[in-house]
């Protein structure tokens, strides 16, 4: 089956003051109705793939290079109409702020019927309609009355599902969800996570989830990709990465999840900090706070090795596993 | 000790059977005015709050936004003011027998925006011997200690000395927020969220480090985060807030093997599970955290409660013992006599 999403060798450089190197090289198939968690830190370049994706980093401060493709359609040659038609229509985001995404003086329902009319040329009646219908989709208590609140008069969780609706009122083939989760209470975090995975079945959607958070990744993705100074250190199905982390990064962030840690004993840590990004790497970013670190590590770009069942992982430890047989 | 050392620790006095913070009764209430012709509304932040820290001890206090946590850290350490309540400091009350600023000696705090809390005008020597300097101490020698204490914290004072804050990553900085603490040689520490905007791989380092830092110097930590992997790694005794009250406090492990307060039950079932084969697959309770504003009477979980009868709306259930040692909880299923069909299910002998 052809992936409905096709990210090849995609680099992004920031240019300014100081040059950034936020992407060196991402590689990401996303089949249809597939969730694939994009895990990393902050700066690993999760958010900016997003963006990217969307075309929604600024032109004349940004260096794209490398292939994008959506339905088989490449973005990176789309004009600005047709970009337009494409965000929240084929494509749509979802952020971690949902009182930024959200425009403060319309209405919930005014603002979804907006982008229903746009996308799909129907009567601002209609839009209201469709709009009433997804609010109760996104399980709003008293619909109705919600339509025409404005976002202020809203509770964080009610936000943030006005947001999912607004994403998904035009009925999208991939969602983008930048962190979506992070900003909100425990236990709200846990009804939008299942609301989402309810959604996204719903739907049939692909989705990319960002987060830093491994729990959060587990809960909602099929397919896990870990990021670091913007490169895929290591993909393959929830399960094998979690079960069985193959890159010494990911097993590091494993590891110093506190999660079952018990008092007394001290957490693992990764020692050191993630890379500056102010310079091409060379060789593998994560080999200076690596304990298994090697010569072989500092030498050219270090491809991803399928080691079975499409788990990939960047380091040439896998490599010497997979030559050894 | 390193020579360095300048400002004496505070001695003590109580004695080690002396908690060394009490805070009886707190409360505080905001006044929120609603616009022209709205009446003007209270948000009561934190509630007729009593709590104590042993010498020695991490307390974790968690809870969602909006439960009074960061305002019950600040109103221990005089950050605002308190409407009712009293507080003592290793047996003497705050305002009486010791001054404020005495007690922000003895007591220091480390907040969640590493960035937020420094002065970006100041190098980091100058921003760790600045509270000395204040007190007292020699220019010189307090910066000699502000060098010492960077070691302390796993920073090269000759490579960060002489640093400002830009110049630091999030986890660095937090480091030096913690060296700062460290400089007037106070006794507790209230870290509020502090180690929540790190990079989970960062966030361990600091864990370790506060662990580290607890023993050589002789810590009693207040911790404060939304967390709950992170207040089990650390605390030996929780409280659990909720809009502004404490609904249940106990050692970690008995909190932990049973917690009795069905708030405190949904928020350990609310978190993500980390199995790929036992993912979560209910929500454990629906909806957000009401308003502090005008919150529900009674118990004030009453309105996502699955337990929830008419006494719940009535009665405020008081912190009653649950038979475990030091383990309580605000619920009328606690309490035997409280008249809830429930009653005493979660309480003593249950």
């Amino acid at each position: 089956m052809n992936p409905i999403v096709e990210i090849s060798d995609l680099h992004v450089r920031f240019k300014g003051e100081r040059t950034v190197h936020a992407l060196n090289g991402v590689d990401i198939a996303l089949a249809q109705g597939e969730v694939l968690g994009l895990l990393g830190e902050s700066g690993s370049g999760k958010s900016v793939t997003l963006r990217a994706l969307l075309r929604m980093l600024p032109p004349r401060r940004t260096d794209l290079k490398g292939s994008i493709r959506v339905e088989g359609r490449d973005v990176m040659t789309l004009d600005e109409d047709a970009l337009e038609r494409m965000r929240g229509g084929t494509v749509s985001m979802i952020f971690q702020e949902p009182m930024l995404a959200l425009d403060p003086v319309y209405t919930i329902g005014d603002q979804i019927a907006e982008s229903v009319v746009k996308h799909e040329g129907v009567s601002f009646a209609a839009g209201r309609q469709r709009a009433l219908e997804m609010l109760e989709t996104v399980r709003i208590p008293s619909p109705r009355r919600r339509l025409d609140a404005y976002p202020h008069e809203m509770s964080g969780g009610m936000r943030q599902r006005a947001m999912i609706e607004l994403a998904l009122a035009c009925k999208p083939k991939v969602l983008l969800a930048d962190e979506p989760t992070t900003a909100l209470d425990a236990t709200v975090q846990i009804q939008i996570l299942l609301l989402l995975r309810e959604l996204q079945r719903e739907f049939g959607m692909a989705v990319i989830f960002v987060t830093h958070d491994i729990g959060v990744a587990v809960e909602i993705s099929d397919r896990i990709a870990v990021m670091y100074a913007g490169r895929i250190v290591e993909s393959g199905t929830l399960r094998d990465v979690v079960k069985h982390p193959s890159h010494p990064y990911t097993r590091g962030l494993l590891a110093s999840t506190l999660h079952g840690a018990h008092r007394g004993t001290r957490l693992q840590a990764i020692p050191g900090a993630p890379p500056r990004l102010d310079q091409a790497p060379v060789g593998c970013s994560f080999s200076p706070r690596c304990s298994q670190v090697s010569s072989a590590c500092a030498v050219e770009t270090i491809p991803l090795s399928d080691i079975g069942n499409d788990h990939r992982v960047r380091c040439v430890l896998a490599e010497r596993v997979l030559q050894a047989g | 000790m390193s020579e360095a050392e300048v400002l004496a620790p505070v001695s003590d006095i109580g004695g080690p059977a002396q908690p060394l913070l009490q805070v009886q009764n707190l409360s505080k209430h905001f006044t929120v005015s609603g616009g022209l012709f709205a009446r003007k509304s209270v948000v009561r932040a934190v509630d007729d709050v009593s709590l104590s820290v042993d010498k020695g001890e991490v307390v974790g206090i968690v809870g969602e936004s909006g439960c009074g946590k960061s305002t019950t850290a600040r109103l221990i350490i005089g950050l605002i003011e308190t409407d009712e309540g009293t507080i003592l400091f290793d047996g003497e009350t705050v305002g009486s027998a010791i001054s404020l600023r005495e007690l922000r000696r003895r007591v220091q705090m480390v907040f969640q925006d590493s960035y937020a809390s420094l002065n970006p005008r100041l190098t980091i020597e100058d921003t760790i011997a600045f509270g000395p300097k204040v007190h007292g101490v020699d220019p010189e020698k307090a910066r000699e200690h502000a060098r010492d204490l960077l070691r302390r914290v796993g920073l090269d004072p000759a490579v960060f000395a002489a640093r400002y804050p830009h110049e630091l990553s999030g986890g660095q900085r937090q480091r030096v927020n913690i060296a700062r603490a460290l400089a007037l040689s106070p006794r507790l520490v209230i870290l509020d969220e502090a180690v929540s905007a790190l990079d989970k791989s960062v966030e361990a380092q600091v864990l370790n480090l506060l662990i580290d830092l607890k023993e050589q110097f002789g810590l009693t930590y207040i911790f404060i985060s939304h967390d709950l992997n992170v207040i089990r790694f650390i605390s030996d005794r929780i409280v659990v807030m909720y809009l502004g009250e404490v609904v249940e406090t106990g050692p970690v492990e008995a909190l932990w093997d049973r917690p009795r307060h069905p708030y405190t039950q949904a928020l350990f079932a609310a978190m993500p599970s980390l199995d790929p084969d036992h993912r979560t697959q209910k929500p454990p309770i629906a909806g957000d955290p009401p308003n502090p504003i005008d919150p529900p009477s009674g118990c004030r979980f009453h309105t996502r409660c699955a337990f929830a009868e008419p006494v719940c709306s009535s009665t405020v259930p008081k912190l009653a013992p649950t038979g475990v040692a030091l383990h309580l909880a605000a619920c009328h299923m606690v309490d035997p006599n409280s008249g809830h069909s429930l009653a005493g299910s979660r309480g003593p002998g249950s």
